[in-house]
């Protein structure tokens, strides 16, 4: 029907959305950068390694930097989304497509086949696209790059230019601005730079693990590994206080923050993932799934993720410690009994004051509890050093670490950008904002605020909501929105026309509102329908 | 089983459906000639402009309907025969209710001037009429120059939609300054700056004179009134506001004035003929000084709100709140709540205060009563305001000085944005010592 037409229409116009000259050259520019980081995988290298890199990575730089500025520095300041439906790029068109074959490509070179891209193996020295990192590498952590390195350095690089483009582009919205600066910050500081320096002070006495600090278990899903584990001991105080670190993240800080700012905290404007999502990937946003079909899958297999990081934790840690308390303060039966203590605690708080507001989900949360519980106790019964029934723990641990750690994050989550929109991983396959929406959809005091009867049910917000919230269909009720997925990006309120949608943190009170009539009609009619 | 049929399938037809089905198991049906399924048609513009696809404008599922049990059904109606509790289709088919909602709504305004029916000169309110414009007007080598005529809230629309596609546009009003009908002439000269500033070449003050055809019939220019310029262009859209669609009711003997005539109970002359929306005319007094016909979204909801009470039983009058809008021109947003009258319409009683940014994009302008000192009504440009609130405020008729003293807490922008509250404070305090003094 109707979307066949507009569909063709499109085809029309295209030349009224041309790229300007300014951006044409930008876009050579940033082509030509492209470039010389390409032919490095087939052994092309012009100059010296850190000329080429220099030169490759500075043509991306002034290229999209440039590409924003000719874009919008010279338009009003406002909502920027003109054409975005009629864009190739970014409305699943052929260069939409082109773009995530390539991305996902490249993760799963990355992932699987890092040889590829010039990783030496066996001590051989590298090659190609790694070489390339070898020099900066070299005066950064003193080691010779890596896989890792050279898509840590590519990754922060995107997160920088992208997120300048991204500040250009909301520059009338200062909230969209620091979440922006912040992600930025945090990536380049926390995720790049003090990992590299950490790794630069190990020595043969003293070694840390790499720890990007504000990676939390259960993203950070190896963090409580063995080799971890036993370097941070190793490591004294220092390491025995980032273990600490690490436990507290998840137990303590988390959950206070979110309970004063929602998970958008973390989500929108400290994560490295979200980070990427909010700069690289904000070309695509509208393109999430906003069906109730895809909110249904969502929960399942989120939360699925979640128990599966939670039980393979659990079991690589149980298959390490020993059975008594002599050699370790913490044995096998104690570290079960109390996950599943703490465990029975959170869910027995849930039912018993949040059961209502849990409503249908109650019953699923039910179920993975239940699940958790049988499976530590049969740990417990069966008491196999490294066996969770018939899984190696090992082995739980790899599976994940592939699955997950690698398909969903990586291949899907980023390489299927242009196809599923920004936050697939986010949405559906991240444990930590599993953890993180059930705290901010229970306890916290985040929601977005509905304003009144200003709502005319246009669909902007919903359209960019990147993580497949309906939001409209929230707002038109004038009920506020207490979605576990959102991450307070901020971006419905943005492109609102009517000023509807507010991110506030405020007081239980009235936060769940659900509302027949709105706002604005007969005051009697309100109370009689709305106290239903 | 009753049978409910609602005629035009917009944000009243379908409130008043889904809340039918919410208080009843009556037998309902929506009849739309328009469209498959409701659409938000505030956000036909977004299509047009790339920022939604045609389906998302849609803010209910396919599956909702079917769900809910609200049959659609995609037909023109060709007359009423309330006689037999009848419609007839202009397919032909006749169909039978119980009650029958009339919810038609409006039809853009033409003033019968010469050429106004040529090809490439059209409204903007419908689906198809959107359809049309991506045939006239696709981009700006086949549209090489678009003319806008009259001055409201589509007109802008319209302007900034042509504006998207790098079409020059020229917008004809007929005021002396934008949308002065409506609004004191401050907040008007915030919008004739904006809308200047995005390269829209506004005309204050001109009439359309006559639209010039070329050997196709198809528009070629325009012709002023005034200065008898003469400005070539392949579009003209007509956006002098909008009137009721009252056509099926005429034809049915149905009375009619501007709308439908109805009471507060939406009821027509014909018994079990309702209506509601823009196509309604009240004949009794509204409470708040509401209009007798509002073309606005949430009015036609909650007249769709109030009806489904009537239809189930509980018979209620329509009691609408006090007045309250909002839209956006261009990048800036606009609020009201409350009344704040144009110079034109403004009442004796009624003195007004302003507060305007130094750059002319952000402004508030805030009426009360010179009498009593009673806050009437707000208008702000660019600052997000809080509804709840001054809905209270205009409860508690509180006065316009503990208004503007406690305005922060009425404050909507996002976190971060810059407050101008104090700013304002002291400017309309300022003010208004002088003008009580």
């Amino acid at each position: 029907m109707s979307s066949q037409q507009f569909k063709s229409f499109a085809l029309i116009n295209s030349d009224s959305y041309g790229l300007n000259s300014g951006q044409k050259l930008a876009l050579s520019s940033g082509l030509l950068g492209l470039l010389l980081l390409v032919l490095t995988a087939f052994g092309v290298q012009l100059v010296s390694a850190s000329i080429h890199l220099s030169l490759a990575i500075g043509l991306l730089g002034v290229g999209i930097v440039y590409f924003t500025r000719a874009a919008y520095s010279n338009k009003i300041a406002g909502i920027k989304n003109d054409g975005v439906m009629f864009s190739s790029l970014t409305s699943r068109g052929i260069l939409g497509w082109l773009l995530g074959v390539s991305l996902t490509g490249f993760y799963i070179v990355l992932y699987f086949y890092p040889t590829w891209l010039g990783l030496g193996i066996n001590g051989d020295p590298n090659s190609g696209l790694i070489a390339l990192f070898d020099p900066f590498s070299l005066w950064l952590n003193g080691n010779a790059a890596t896989q890792w390195f050279v898509y840590g350095t590519l990754y922060t690089f995107a997160i920088i230019v992208f997120g300048y483009k991204f500040i250009l582009k909301y520059r009338h919205n200062p909230y969209q601005k620091l979440r922006t600066i912040s992600v930025m910050f945090f990536q380049f500081g926390f995720a790049f730079l003090i990992p590299e320096l950490m790794s630069r002070l190990n020595s043969d006495t003293f070694k840390l693990p790499y720890y990007d600090l504000k990676s939390i278990w259960p993203l950070n899903y190896y963090n409580f590994d063995k080799y971890r584990v036993n370097s941070f001991i190793d490591a004294g105080d220092v390491g025995l206080a980032l273990l600490i670190f690490g436990v507290a993240s998840i137990f303590v800080i988390t959950p206070i923050l979110t309970y004063k700012y929602g998970k958008r905290w973390y989500c929108s404007w400290v994560c490295g993932c979200g980070g990427l999502a909010e700069t690289v990937g904000d070309p695509f946003r509208q393109l999430s799934d906003k069906s109730i079909s895809a909110w249904k899958i969502e929960r399942w297999v989120i939360h699925s993720v979640v128990v599966f990081a939670l039980l393979m934790t659990t079991a690589v840690v149980y298959s390490y410690l020993g059975h008594d308390r002599s050699s370790y303060w913490l044995n096998k039966s104690d570290f079960l009994l109390g996950v599943g203590g703490l465990l029975t605690f959170v869910f027995g708080l849930v039912m018993i004051f949040k059961r209502k507001e849990f409503g249908k989900d109650a019953i699923y949360g039910a179920v993975g509890y239940f699940v958790i519980i049988v499976t530590l106790i049969g740990l417990f019964v069966f008491d196999q050093n490294d066996q969770l029934f018939i899984f190696k723990s090992t082995e739980l641990r790899k599976t994940y670490g592939f699955l997950i750690g690698s398909v969903f994050s990586g291949v899907i989550g980023t390489g299927f950008y242009p196809i599923f929109g920004s936050r697939v991983w986010c949405r559906f396959g991240c444990p930590m904002a599993a953890v993180l929406g059930f705290q901010q959809r229970l306890f916290s005091r985040f929601r977005i605020t509905t304003n009144g009867g200003q709502c005319i049910s246009c669909g902007n917000c919903s359209s960019y909501c990147e993580m497949g919230i309906d939001v409209r269909s929230y707002a038109q009720k004038g009920e506020n929105i207490v979605r576990s997925s959102c991450v307070g990006c901020g971006v419905c309120s943005a492109v609102c026309p009517r000023g509807v949608l507010k991110l506030e943190n405020d007081h239980h009170k009235g936060r769940i509102n659900p509302t027949q009539v709105l706002l604005g009609n007969d005051v009697d009619l309100m109370d009689l329908m709305n106290q239903r | 089983m009753k049978k409910i049929v609602i005629v035009g399938n917009g944000i009243s037809g379908v409130t008043a459906a889904r809340h039918i089905r919410k208080l009843s198991d009556y037998h309902i049906t929506i009849i739309s000639g328009e469209s498959d399924y409701f659409f938000s048609r505030t956000a036909l513009m977004y299509v047009y402009m790339g920022h939604m696809k045609f389906d998302d404008t849609q803010p209910y599922e396919p599956s909702f309907w079917s769900k809910n049990r609200i049959n659609l059904k995609k037909a023109w109606v060709k007359k009423i025969v309330s006689e037999d509790k009848q419609l007839l289709l202009e397919n032909g088919e006749l169909l039978s209710y119980d009650k029958l909602i009339l919810a038609t709504g409006s039809k853009p305004n033409k003033f019968g001037w010469p050429g106004e029916n040529l090809e490439g000169v059209q409204g903007l309110y419908t689906k198809q009429d959107l359809e049309l414009l991506e045939k006239t007007a696709p981009n700006n080598s086949i549209c090489k120059h678009a003319v806008v005529v009259g001055g409201g809230l589509i007109g802008v629309e319209l302007a900034e939609m042509l504006h998207s596609r790098h079409i020059p546009v020229t917008f004809l009003v007929r005021e002396t300054n934008f949308w002065n009908g409506v609004l004191p002439d401050h907040d008007c000269s915030i919008l004739n700056d904006h809308i200047k500033a995005h390269g829209i070449d506004l005309r204050l003050g001109v009439n359309l004179k006559e639209i010039h055809s070329d050997r196709m019939g198809r528009v070629e220019s325009v012709e002023i009134a005034e200065t008898g310029e003469i400005i070539p262009c392949n579009f003209v859209g007509l956006t002098a506001g909008v009137s009721p669609q009252i056509s099926l009711a005429q034809n049915s003997g149905i009375e009619t004035h501007r709308g439908i005539l109805v009471n507060q109970f939406f009821e027509t002359n014909l018994t079990d003929i309702y209506a509601i929306g823009d196509c309604a005319e009240q004949t009794d007094q509204l409470p708040n000084g509401r209009r007798s016909i509002e073309a606005v979204w949430y009015s036609g909801r909650m007249m769709g709100e109030t009806i489904a009470q009537t239809i189930t039983g509980n018979k209620t009058p329509y009691k609408p709140g006090h007045w309250f809008n909002s839209a956006k021109f261009f990048d800036i947003e606009y609020q009201t709540y409350g009344w704040v009258s144009s110079l034109r319409s403004k009442p004796e009683h009624e003195l007004q205060l302003h507060w305007k940014y130094h750059d002319n994009t952000k402004g508030v302008t805030l009426s009360y009563n010179k009498n009593d000192l009673t806050f009437l009504g707000i208008n702000t440009f660019g600052i997000r305001m809080r509804h709840e609130v001054f809905n209270q405020w205009l409860n508690e008729k509180k006065s316009i000085e503990q208004v503007i003293e406690q305005l922060d807490k009425a404050q909507f922008d996002p976190e971060f944005y810059k407050s101008y509250v104090n700013e304002i404070q002291s400017v309309l305090l300022a003010t208004l010592s002088n003008s009580v003094l």
